[in-house]
């Protein structure tokens, strides 16, 4: 898990006794792979031959924009949807013949979904009440799930008498109680207010350590996916762009898109100029030649995109003294607008050029000195060769 | 309570209106208890109640009629409009729009359209009128109804439900008895409700596919009124605003008790 939080940990399983699930590392849940599946709507391609293998016990994400096919693959392992080709299968074995009540997948809906006539233990019980399990089996179930989802003292109420984020919680509950070895997270917290999301985000990564199964999660929010993700699958318009931990999707996207699209980013194309090894001179027109490393560096005189991070670019106000490094880019310019945003700052910097450059500022602490930067400021930008990165001609 | 000063022209149109809409029920009501025959008051009296329940057996062979036809046709018009409105809500299929645009029809056509269509079609199948032809042709009007407000109850809630219900491991039948009818009893009862009234008070459809032996009481009520208004009519009207009044008031409650569950 790749998971900082820049918030307080509600300390969740200490402070309940949860006689569900086992260690963590113990992985449970089903291997799901996807074989090639496309799907259309009319004329328009939701999904055009998709492929990847999510692991037993993993917190996958589908991630991407709106409209990109994540939730149609989703309802594809569901069941709901049917692919035009292509094949999805359960630790080997295909699902594409059974219906959604006899796959071994369970899913928390965008809305939640709750039968709104019954109460929370009845929405909870539901599965098990249709396979006519004993009252007291009911019972010790449903109450140990409403108290991993911790709702235990309002398991009489009627969903309409919920809040949003109790809704969602009884949604998770009444997903698990079938024990199902894949679990299907359709957007589940984009009707929830940000401070709350960031909230059942820990729980839900919480409750995935408790009970170990694969959990596939869709959302177009890359910071969700980046906190909680085991490996994320970046799509857009209906392709899988890349797979990978949430490391390497923002470290080295695989396309200017992944690029753009997982936190913020710089691009500048250019012309491949030289080749030392692994230091590559690019030419930028504007901002003159620029150094990025790379390990299977691109033939001079071809086309290729430098990428650099926000945070990965230092801004000062003087020059900063030319230490005896040669792989640091130095760029002038001056602020055109600064965002404060509390724990950071953004800056867009307009080279002489016209060039305008993303950079962000970590606020630090007393060590941290120096005058502020402000409107107008003539600022000196620098970074590494190493921290950014080459994107090929597309 | 705020006294708003004023409001004396909206207060005359409320005032207005209300005795529009209630003074020919409040004199329906006293006229009821006169013991004079014609218009003129000759002092409190219960002999036309006394007439309706012990000697007027013709109406209620007639109110007896009416009652099977509202309640059977409305039973049926519930089923068949409640599994419509299912199937056009759960399932995707060819000409679902027409269906639904097709189930209007009935609510804006001229009652005496559907009657005329419904005689020559009768007597087309040379049907013997009667209390069947009635039934058929109050199933077929009501039908729309039903199917238009549990509809509209099931429009309220997000199609996912179902698919959930199915995600939850219940197969068709059990989605449809555990989730989609208990989700609908509000529109259900209010389309039964709604049904028995309309073809309780149905005259012109009814008028056209009645025959000898299947009057209904609007039909009965409309035959002793060309005779001269007899008293009796308003001490029936009397019972039967009584009678619409409570059920009225049970099933409102019914509904408030349901949607407060």
């Amino acid at each position: 898990m790749h998971f900082s939080p820049p918030f307080a940990i509600i300390p969740l399983s200490s402070t309940t006794t949860v006689t569900i699930g086992g260690k963590r590392n113990e992985l449970k849940g089903s291997d799901v792979s996807i074989e090639g599946v496309s799907k259309s709507f009319g004329t328009f391609t939701a999904l055009r031959d998709v492929s990847m293998v999510i692991r037993k016990g993993e917190f996958f994400s589908l991630l991407g924009p709106s409209g990109c096919g994540k939730t149609t693959l989703l309802r594809i392992i569901a069941g709901f949807d049917d692919p035009d080709g292509g094949e999805v299968s359960l630790d080997g074995a295909s699902v594409l013949s059974l219906p959604p009540n006899e796959r071994h997948v369970n899913t928390v809906f965008q809305n939640y979904a709750l039968f709104p006539h019954l109460t929370v233990f009845e929405n909870v019980a539901f599965p098990l009440r249709l396979r006519k399990t004993p009252n007291a089996t009911v019972r010790a179930r449903v109450g140990d799930y409403l108290e991993l989802v911790q709702l235990s003292a309002h398991a009489d109420k009627m969903p309409a008498q919920l809040s949003g984020g109790q809704k969602q919680r009884v949604a998770v509950a009444r997903a698990l109680i079938n024990e199902p070895s894949v679990l299907l997270l359709d957007e589940p917290l984009s009707a929830l207010d940000a401070k709350l999301r960031q909230h059942m985000l820990i729980e839900l990564d919480s409750i995935h350590d408790k009970i170990g199964i694969t959990f596939i999660y869709v959302t177009h929010d890359q910071q969700e996916a980046l906190s909680v993700s085991d490996r994320i699958a970046v799509m857009n318009a209906g392709q899988v762009l890349q797979i990978g931990t949430p490391h390497e999707i923002y470290e080295s996207p695989a396309t200017g898109f992944v690029a753009a699209f997982i936190g913020e980013t710089n691009m500048f194309e250019g012309t491949v100029a030289s080749v030392e090894g692994t230091m590559v001179a690019v030419d930028v027109s504007g901002l003159g030649r620029i150094l990025v490393t790379e390990d299977e560096p691109p033939a001079a005189g071809s086309k290729a995109s430098v990428v650099v991070r926000p945070e990965k670019i230092r801004i000062d106000t003087e020059r900063p003294a030319p230490a005896k490094r040669t792989d640091i880019n130095f760029l002038e310019g001056s602020v055109d607008e600064p965002i404060y945003s509390g724990s950071s700052t953004k800056y867009y910097v307009r080279h002489q050029s016209g060039i305008m450059l993303k950079v962000i500022k970590q606020h630090a602490n007393w060590s941290d000195e120096g005058p502020e930067i402000e409107w107008k400021d003539k600022v000196y930008l620098s970074w590494s060769a190493d921290d950014a990165y080459l994107l090929g001609a597309s | 309570m705020r006294v708003v000063k004023g409001m004396g022209f909206s207060r005359t149109v409320f005032f207005l209106t209300m005795g529009f809409l209630f003074l020919p029920l409040v004199v329906l009501i006293v006229y009821s208890f006169n013991s004079a025959k014609s218009m003129s008051w000759g002092g409190f009296s219960l002999v036309w109640y006394e007439r309706l329940f012990l000697k007027e057996r013709n109406v209620w062979n007639a109110f007896e009629n009416s009652l099977i036809i509202a309640v059977s046709s409305a039973a049926v018009a519930t089923c068949l409009g409640t599994l419509g409105a299912i199937g056009v809500n759960w399932y995707k299929f060819r000409f679902k729009k027409y269906v639904q645009a097709v189930a209007f029809l009935p609510l804006i056509m001229p009652e005496i359209i559907i009657g005329v269509s419904l005689l020559i079609f009768f007597a087309g199948i040379q049907m013997k009128l009667g209390l069947l032809t009635i039934f058929i042709a109050h199933t077929s009007f009501n039908l729309p109804f039903v199917f238009l407000m549990v509809l509209a109850r099931l429009d309220e809630f997000d199609y996912s439900i179902i698919e959930a219900s199915r995600d939850l491991g219940a197969t068709e039948r059990q989605t449809l008895l555990k989730v989609i009818l208990p989700v609908s009893v509000p529109g259900i009862v209010s389309g039964f409700l709604t049904a028995v009234t309309l073809s309780l008070e149905d005259f012109v459809i009814t008028f056209f596919v009645s025959g000898p032996g299947s009057t209904t009481l609007p039909l009965y009520v409309y035959s002793m009124i060309r005779f001269g208004v007899s008293p009796v009519i308003n001490s029936l009207s009397v019972v039967l605003i009584a009678g619409t009044v409570l059920i009225t008031i049970l099933a409102r409650n019914f509904l408030k008790y349901i949607a407060q569950k």
